[in-house]
């Protein structure tokens, strides 16, 4: 009975595994480019000078002053204002944005933008020109924005995935009898046993990552996907939904636009009053609502990056009186808690440098976990189609070259969106959208490569491409900019130079991979026999 | 279609459609009558569900027959029905 448990449970691993590993790959890997989001935000905005991080009750200040001045003057009649301070790498420089109000958006003749932001020089509130780029919070927001699909649709599916992803951890463990020996167990070049070996050893290695990464990562979409479990509580309609999302996250004094305009009291005011409340920790950030209405509302937001859980002190106050009104705490109740915990840990917003390079790493062997994974499944039934001499099925044929489309596809296809910031003419309407739509045409050709080149050849020339794509990203770049290597390396402009080393490093990786794979040429004799089972 | 195939079919939808009614309903049968304030007995609901969705299809495809993996959702979704009547 118990064998037959463990046999049943290989067969859902293994088939869920099949249907939903390219998903949950292309998950993982834009995932994991999100946990350096801003530094890749910093590189495809070249222009942007060296950050100034600063937490001090001064700076805060002074960075607001120079922020509400610009809003006051460029954003007149915006219904909200905000303004991000430059506390961490989480948001490194000061960036104001504004939204207008929606009547004037309906009965704008022309296209002029309902939204603007801008970054501003912390010293002189000077703005600071950049390109428009997608950057690097695009290219993270994928991993559970699809891009092209509709919000409601991809949470769907990307959390339907995610739950494929969880029972897939929980089978495995199921199936796996020696989680110990597995992890200190590689054959190495036989084939499918080596697959296999390198499957379980990343598995087991990172599993505590992968088990608390898809977790929480449904934790993100329950109120999407579970939207009937409140309904003992709450009523069953959309009403009660409405009534349990406000007790989870409570209104703070909430005011319509009156209509009647007057002026707005100076920030320092509110900011001095927060500041004196919360002691050392600082102000991540300020929303401003109906700025210069009778009903205006200033927010003073704590740092959600402070710790792993995240979630940060609210403060709420009258615009136009500098009265507080209302406050959040960063704790509400346990339950509450360990939602922003698992929200926590799932974004490593908190990580230092160190602990952020463990997150990247965890989550390379996931996407490693994943397409070890897949590639088992293939060799496995390329061997038996062998044996039996009979000529592999369709399926087959077409999961083999979809595996490299993926694996090796999508690495390409982001290495295209970072040669797109550089090539795309600075001015260019649509920059950014066009950025993201090479994106996915150089990912389309990759796909198209691996239909239509012989199976011996992909993995060989995708690696190949892989590798030219990213080794030469910093010589583009240095062509295209002024911040190059010599540069950015000698004035110690660490987020630029490391991106471009970090390119380096994945252009001689794949060099390796390449090398490595490289098809034999038919005088290879016997050694061609395990090469085909790539 | 195939015995095999309409087992499988069977189990899909006991895995999919059951597994839902469960995760939406053991855990708050789980957490009713705790006493506590019904914001927070919903969030503990919500985070368990997935676990319990997650060991509902793994009980779909690991039970020895499509009828015991039926019976098995059924009378676990009727229980978890009465006990949340019962408390709620």
């Amino acid at each position: 009975m118990k064998g037959a448990f463990r046999q049943s449970m290989a067969w859902l691993h293994t088939w869920l595994g099949l249907l939903f590993g390219w998903l949950l790959y292309f998950i993982f890997i834009t995932g994991t480019v999100g946990y350096l989001d801003t530094e890749i935000d910093r590189w495809m905005r070249p222009e942007l000078p060296v950050a100034r991080i600063s937490q001090t009750p001064q700076s805060t200040l002074a960075s607001i002053q120079l922020a509400s001045k610009y809003l006051t003057e460029h954003a007149q009649g915006a219904r909200r204002w905000s303004i991000t301070l430059p506390i961490d790498r989480n948001a490194p420089y000061l960036e104001v944005s504004w939204q207008l109000p929606r009547a004037r958006q309906a009965n704008a003749v022309t296209t002029t933008a309902t939204a603007g932001s801008a970054y501003l020089d912390p010293a002189t509130g000077a703005v600071l020109p950049t390109r428009e780029t997608a950057g690097g919070q695009t290219l993270y927001q994928m991993h559970w924005r699809l891009h092209y699909l509709p919000q409601r649709a991809s949470e769907w599916i990307v959390g339907i995935a995610t739950l494929v992803m969880l029972i897939g951890l929980l089978t495995g463990i199921v199936v796996h009898k020696k989680i110990f020996t597995d992890f200190f167990t590689f054959r190495h070049g036989k084939g499918q046993r080596s697959w296999l070996d390198a499957h379980n050893a990343v598995s087991v290695f990172s599993l505590p990552f992968q088990l608390m990464i898809t977790y929480s990562g449904l934790i993100f979409v329950m109120f999407t996907l579970m939207p009937l479990i409140v309904a003992p509580w709450y009523g069953a309609g959309e009403n009660g939904r409405a009534v349990f999302l406000n007790d989870v996250f409570v209104p703070l004094a909430p005011a319509k636009a009156s209509g009647h305009a007057t002026t707005l009291l100076p920030l320092d005011r509110i900011v001095q009053d927060a500041q004196q409340r919360w002691g050392t920790a600082p102000i991540s950030a300020i929303d401003i609502q109906n700025p210069f209405d009778v009903h205006a509302r200033v927010t003073v937001i704590g740092d959600f990056s402070a710790g792993p859980m995240r979630a940060a002190d609210l403060l709420a106050y009258d615009g136009i009186g500098g009265e507080m009104l209302a406050e959040r705490p960063a704790w509400q109740s346990g339950p509450k808690a360990f939602r922003d915990l698992m929200l926590g840990l799932h974004e490593g917003q908190f990580a230092p440098p160190v602990l952020r390079a463990l997150y990247v790493m965890s989550g390379l062997l996931g996407a490693a976990m994943i397409a070890t994974g897949m590639v088992l499944w293939t060799v496995k039934r390329r061997q038996r189609a062998e044996r039996g001499q009979h000529a592999p099925h369709a399926g087959l044929r077409l999961v083999e070259r979809l595996n490299v489309a993926v694996v090796l596809g999508l690495p390409v296809a982001i290495a295209a969106y970072f040669w797109a910031n550089r090539l795309l003419p600075v001015a260019m309407t649509e920059r950014a959208a066009l950025e993201v739509d090479v994106l996915f045409l150089v990912w389309l050709a990759m796909a198209l490569h691996a239909g239509l080149r012989p199976r011996s050849q992909i993995w060989y020339e995708q690696a190949g491409a892989a590798a030219l794509a990213f080794g030469l990203l910093p010589v583009v770049n240095a062509l295209t900019t002024t911040r190059h290597l010599g540069r950015t390396v000698t004035e110690g402009d660490w987020v630029l130079a490391g991106f471009d080393l970090t390119m380096l490093a994945l252009g001689v990786m794949f060099v390796g991979i390449a090398a490595a794979i490289r098809p034999k040429r038919r005088s290879g004799g016997h050694a061609g026999r395990v090469r085909r089972s790539f | 279609m195939t015995r095999a195939h309409s087992d499988v079919l069977w189990r899909t939808l006991a895995a999919v459609a059951g597994g839902y009614a469960v995760a939406n309903i053991v855990p708050v049968a789980l957490i009713a009558g705790w006493g506590l304030a019904r914001v927070d007995a919903a969030l503990v609901a919500l985070q368990l569900s997935f676990l319990i969705y997650a060991g509902a299809v793994m009980w779909a495809f690991g039970a020895r027959s499509v009828r015991s993996a039926w019976m098995g959702v059924i009378v676990v979704v009727v229980l978890a029905s009465i006990v949340v009547w019962t408390v709620i």
